[in-house]
């Protein structure tokens, strides 16, 4: 790479710090720059300390930096930041507003407000400054800067919009004349076609509406509520129902309910509401009624670290629920990634009459990363029901009628030919509630749990990368592919040879997935936990045990620099 | 095709002779076949307990879901099929207990469903406990020095909550009930319908001649419209207990306030894929 830079904005929450973070971004991507941009929050409305961050660069990146090449400081407590600094890092900030003298770095005092002032503005729009002069440190094509600000402000009156437009040139301009040297890499060029910027939640959401999903029932959690808040934004457009539910237990009932009736149907959550949905989630499994769940996953125990990212659900998504029956989960590489999966997890749902959960979390769902395209074309759905004329030739529909595949025909109600028995409790063929224990209840939970076998030839396995003939390897899940792909990439850099397996695909779990292991002389997996969950559940179904761990579980993501250097204390501890 | 009461045909029950839950279930088929509705176009939803077994007692499409959560089960495929006639059929401990939040909001939400609670008064099913209907002082196992607290009051709270339509029946009446039933079925929007039921196995206080001795019917000069009056009604409970709808008002069902189109149900709605790609320019 030869454009790799990270921006930061510092500050308290309503000082604009998401607005300010969301048009860097979008200037950049519009540029034709790969952003990866990430938001550490605190769950509060107003204070606190906060940080939106903007890594650039001239090919696709993933994760975020330790390093931070220019901050915007907007309160005291910015000087934690301090430590991501080098020599050469800008640092922009007010010495009216606050005190801050950064050890190293440049600085770069602007008085946002009194230039506002100066240039037209109010000091409401010292943020359009601060902008600005990112802009001029950069030499950055202004006018993109310019387009999404009359873009963002078109429903307020032209002379606002001339105002913000006003104070972010005269930010520009001062960067300029303060910043002689060419501290970086000057981007006045773009790096190719304009690119898409979004989020986990939106990608999910899209993926789900690429799907043909048609109801969601969900009630408001961090990191989740992004996918319903898209989806109510094209609900007309997409002949969608949203329902904000009256708590988690509904939410998965009228999912269920509307499944049932035929629509593909969703909920999303994080872990405390997820709790509330275990019931809901068994209930799927004995009706057989196709469903797909988001756990948007948090750090807890309970109420936990509401807006901060973790990788701590697997287990419990994978066994929660009374009784056996088969899900599958799956766990997104990427926000690319999540689009995908998404559009599977409703197949996978269809097909096997089954949950199947999707395990986001934080990292995901409110970062942001730049996509080239989709290929939307290539998405099949396939819904698995009986149409009319199917049904008409069949004599006595029976809704779970015992298969050799465990997969029932599906019918839906209100069609002419057979009536449609669901039942929570054990029930026979017909879907009539029983307690004939002698033949009914063993069959039907043969019935229900042979579809794993099928399931299980449904799962990819890990994605590889890195040199195929390294004994040393690096296995993960979900989000963290960013971080440790790029791990890999420092590591190989430094001639040690090293491979990651990283698995989007996370249950049910082949075990022949695992063959990488029995050639492998060094092995460590990275969870975003304490416990270490991939690796029990590694352990749990192959017998192989994998002793080296980097488990980290403080609420923040995993830097490629941590991995690396985790990595090197675990192989020189050998 | 004629329905008759033939059409929904007969099934061994779990309920115990001489049982309230009878009354009901021909009360519901009556009222289903003076409706003209084919058991295909019928969908009833229950819950846990020997009330939410009626749906296996006669020909339906049936959704029998978890404890205290037909509503909201009831709801969605509403939700998804507009055209089918959704029908929630559980008991006092279901609806007003474990599923008391639901019915709360589902009142506010206003689908257009029917809901019919079979109120014994007692968790049956489990063995005799008390439940959210028992009366003040009603002795139970588990409640030895007899029930302390307030009972709720499910037309009272109904009506208060804002549902357009409360009614009371009693399982021993299968033509009023009938009638209940239909006209539950009729209004466009939630239908409350509590149904007095006696239990012959837990209860031994409010039982058959209990109810028989207390009430009565709400003659035509009762104004169902009259919010004031109707709250003050539905709190009658002692010597003498109403049955008849005790309030009904037009307020817009959920599929008026939300616009779903009456004549296309979301479950045939075209799926369009391609939109998507519009969607995503909107992230460049």
């Amino acid at each position: 790479m030869n454009v790799d830079i990270t921006l930061k904005i510092a500050g308290e929450a309503g000082q604009g710090l998401q607005t300010m973070g969301q048009l860097l971004a979008k200037a950049f991507s519009r540029g034709g720059w790969h952003v990866f941009a990430n938001q550490v929050l605190q769950s509060r409305i107003r204070g606190g300390h906060n940080w939106f961050q903007i890594r650039i660069a001239d090919s696709p990146v993933l994760a975020h930096s330790d390093a931070t090449d220019i901050l915007i400081a907007l309160d005291d407590e910015s000087v934690y930041h301090t430590r991501e600094l080098n020599e050469s890092s800008i640092i922009i900030f007010d010495s009216s507003l606050i005190t801050y003298n950064p050890e190293r770095g440049l600085i770069l005092d602007i008085p946002f407000e009194k230039t506002a002032k100066e240039n037209g503005g109010n000091k409401l729009m010292g943020n359009a400054v601060a902008l600005g002069a990112v802009l001029g440190i950069l030499e950055y094509d202004i006018n993109i800067l310019f387009g999404l600000l009359r873009e963002s402000f078109q429903d307020k009156n032209p002379e606002v919009v001339q105002a913000n437009i006003q104070t972010a040139q005269a930010g520009y301009n001062l960067a300029r004349l303060k910043i002689e040297s060419k501290k970086f890499p000057r981007l006045n060029k773009t790096n190719g076609v304009p690119k898409m910027l979004m989020n986990g939640s939106e990608t999910i959401a899209l993926g789900a509406l690429a799907a043909g999903c048609k109801f969601i029932s969900a009630y408001p959690m961090s990191p989740s509520t992004g996918i319903m808040t898209y989806l109510a934004s094209k609900a007309k457009e997409f002949n969608l129902i949203v329902e904000q539910s009256e708590d988690e237990i509904a939410s998965i009932n009228l999912a269920l309910g509307a499944s049932y009736a035929g629509v593909r149907a969703m909920t999303a959550t994080s872990g405390g509401g997820f709790a509330l949905m275990v019931e809901g989630l068994s209930l799927s499994g004995m009706t057989e009624t196709p469903i797909v769940i988001v756990d948007a996953q948090r750090p807890g125990p309970a109420t936990g670290l509401p807006t901060r990212t973790a990788q701590e659900d697997l287990e419990y998504v994978i066994y929660a629920g009374g009784g056996e029956s088969p899900r599958a989960v799956v766990a997104p590489l990427t926000i690319e990634d999540a689009f995908y999966l998404t559009a599977k997890a409703f197949n996978l749902a269809d097909k096997y009459q089954i949950p199947v959960i999707i395990l986001s979390d934080q990292l995901l769902a409110d970062s942001y990363v730049t996509v080239d395209s989709f290929d939307v074309e290539s998405l099949k759905i396939e819904r698995h029901i009986l149409s009319d004329e199917e049904l008409k030739n069949i004599k006595n529909y029976k809704r779970y009628q015992i298969t050799d595949s465990g997969i029932s025909p599906r019918a839906l109600p209100g069609n002419p030919y057979g009536l449609v028995v669901a039942d929570s409790d054990e029930h026979d063929e017909e879907g009539h509630i029983t307690e004939d224990v002698d033949w009914t209840r063993p069959e039907m939970v043969k019935k229900r749990n042979r579809k794993t076998a099928g399931l299980l030839k449904e799962m990819s396995g890990p994605i590889r990368y890195g040199p195929p003939e390294a004994k040393n390897i690096l296995v993960g899940w979900g989000s963290s592919y960013g971080a440790l792909k790029e791990a890999v990439d420092i590591l190989n850099s430094e001639k040690e040879k090293v491979s990651l397996a990283h698995f989007n695909q996370v249950w049910p779990l082949p075990k022949e997935y695992f063959d990488f292991l029995d050639t492998a002389e060094f092995v460590c997996v990275a969870e975003n936990n304490f416990r270490g969950q991939f690796a029990h559940l590694i352990a749990g179904e192959t017998g192989k045990v994998i002793q080296n761990r980097i488990n980290k579980f403080n609420g923040l993501p995993f830097s490629a620099v941590e991995i690396v250097r985790e990595y090197k204390k675990l192989k020189n501890s050998l | 095709m004629m329905l008759d009461l033939n059409s929904f045909g007969k099934f061994e029950t779990a309920w115990c002779p001489g049982c309230g839950d009878f009354g009901i279930l021909e009360a519901l088929k009556d009222a289903l076949v003076k409706l003209n509705l084919e058991p295909h176009k019928i969908v009833l939803v229950s819950g846990i307990g020997q009330a939410a077994k009626l749906p296996h007692y006669l020909y339906a499409n049936v959704f029998n879901g978890l404890h205290g959560r037909a509503i909201p089960a009831a709801t969605g495929i509403k939700m998804a099929n507009n055209k089918l006639e959704v029908l929630v059929t559980s008991g006092d401990g279901d609806i007003y207990g474990e599923g008391g939040n639901h019915l709360i909001h589902a009142i506010r939400r206003n689908i257009n469903i029917t809901v019919i609670v079979h109120n014994n008064q007692v968790y049956a099913l489990t063995k005799g406990q008390a439940s959210p209907t028992s009366d003040l002082g009603y002795v139970t196992k588990v409640q030895p020095q007899g029930v302390i607290d307030e009972p709720i009051h499910p037309l009272t709270m109904s009506i208060a909550l804002g549902a357009g339509f409360v009614a009371r029946g009693f399982a021993g009446d299968k033509e009023h009930l009938s009638l209940m039933i239909q006209e539950g079925v009729k209004h466009r929007g939630l239908a409350v319908i509590d149904v007095l039921q006696w239990c012959v196995t837990f209860n031994k206080k409010n039982n058959f001649a209990w109810y028989k001795k207390r009430i009565y019917k709400l003659g035509p000069e009762y104004d169902s419209s009259d919010k004031t009056k109707a709250l003050e009604k539905s709190l009658e409970w002692g010597d003498r207990i109403p049955l008849g709808i005790i309030y009904k008002n037009g307020r817009p069902s959920f599929e008026e306030a939300y616009g779903l189109p009456k004549d296309k149900a979301l479950v045939n709605e075209e799926i369009e894929p391609g939109k998507v790609s519009l969607a995503l320019k909107e992230f460049l």
